[in-house]
């Protein structure tokens, strides 16, 4: 194998993980938090608006961790730099 | 001065490649005016601006009230209503200073999001210059909105707040807080135009059509998130005055 098929191979396979572990952990807390919410909606109706877009906020900050992970998941695919470095040797 | 305009760059679709690769907006230059190239992502952020400037003007042109408003006044009346009741809810006060800053922020995003629907046009928010640009604004805000309603002393006490050990932390969420937002809506739409260019390339014409669909209801919730978050970091630092806005309300 050479340093191609070495990064290559790293490079996708890293991504698949970090893709698959990063969106897991927001997954399951926006999953709470949504449930969270709606449960808070049914006990008062009345505070439904308010909650609502608190909801929206906060599903926001939790999918944050999630895109960063697929920020990393590009930046290893598309603009490894470790290429340039196999390349120029 | 010379002068160079290529529209045949906005045109191709660089998506449908053979090979599916992260297409970088900002390199892609349409017009060159004396060396200096004008790329995708202005071009298509001058369109959004022009386009929110022209209808604005258009529809408070000539402004009516009784029973002769026309529809699109009532759109744009009942938007400004539900953001002027998000800001007073989020932020606590019950003035129309975070309004303005809000307003602009979600109608430039929003604009920007829900043209993606269009084939050619690359959103301006896909590109991370914009994105930041977008979040330095809130960055600017959050100290003057701070010491314009709490002064000085109130701005730079939240910095020790709860202990002063708690110094290092507090500046570094000062300035992440604010690059998260733009990486959210950068990471949100970039998602949705990659995802979108991938199933083109496997199913065409059909697949990309609901992923646009879903597009749309996502930047819609990206763009209230950027104009909420924007009001809520605004208004992070008030003054004592909580029992004076509670009597307010009531």
């Amino acid at each position: 194998m050479d340093s191609y098929a070495i990064i290559g191979a790293v490079s996708i396979f890293g991504a698949c993980i970090c893709m698959g572990i990063g969106s897991l952990g927001s997954a399951l807390g926006e999953g709470n938090a949504a449930a969270a919410a709606i449960s808070a909606m049914a006990q008062q109706p009345d505070e439904a608006s308010r909650l609502r877009s608190t909801m929206f906020v906060s599903l926001a900050m939790i999918e944050t961790s999630s895109l960063y992970a697929l920020l990393i998941a590009f930046l290893t695919l598309y603009a490894n730099p470790f290429w340039n470095y196999a390349i120029n040797q | 001065m010379e002068w160079k305009v290529d529209f045949s760059n906005l045109l191709d679709f660089p998506l449908i490649d053979e090979e599916i690769r992260m297409t970088n907006f900002d390199d892609i230059d349409i017009i060159s005016i004396g060396g200096i190239g004008i790329n995708v992502t202005i071009f298509n952020s001058w369109i959004v601006i022009a386009l929110i400037t022209l209808s604005a003007w258009l529809i408070t042109r000539n402004l009516k009230y009784d029973r002769e408003v026309s529809k699109i006044q009532i759109f744009l009346e009942s938007l400004v209503m539900w953001l002027k009741n998000e800001a007073k809810e989020t932020s606590g006060s019950n003035n129309l200073q975070y309004l303005g800053m809000a307003m602009g922020l979600f109608c430039f995003i929003v604009v920007a999001n829900l043209l993606t629907f269009i084939p050619w046009f690359r959103p301006p928010t896909a590109s991370l210059s914009t994105t930041m640009a977008l979040a330095f604004i809130v960055f600017l805000a959050i100290p003057y909105f701070a010491i314009k309603n709490a002064g000085i002393k109130a701005y730079f006490r939240k910095f020790i707040e709860p202990i002063p050990l708690m110094l290092p932390m507090n500046i570094f969420s000062e300035f992440f807080s604010v690059l998260a937002m733009g990486l959210r809506l950068f990471g949100n739409m970039l998602s949705g135009v990659m995802f979108a260019g991938i199933l083109s390339a496997f199913i065409p014409f059909f697949a990309p059509l609901t992923m646009q669909t879903l597009g749309l209801l996502t930047g819609s919730i990206q763009a209230y998130i950027f104009a909420l978050l924007a009001i809520v970091y605004s208004s992070g630092v008030k003054e004592n005055k909580i029992t004076e806005i509670n009597l307010e309300e009531k």
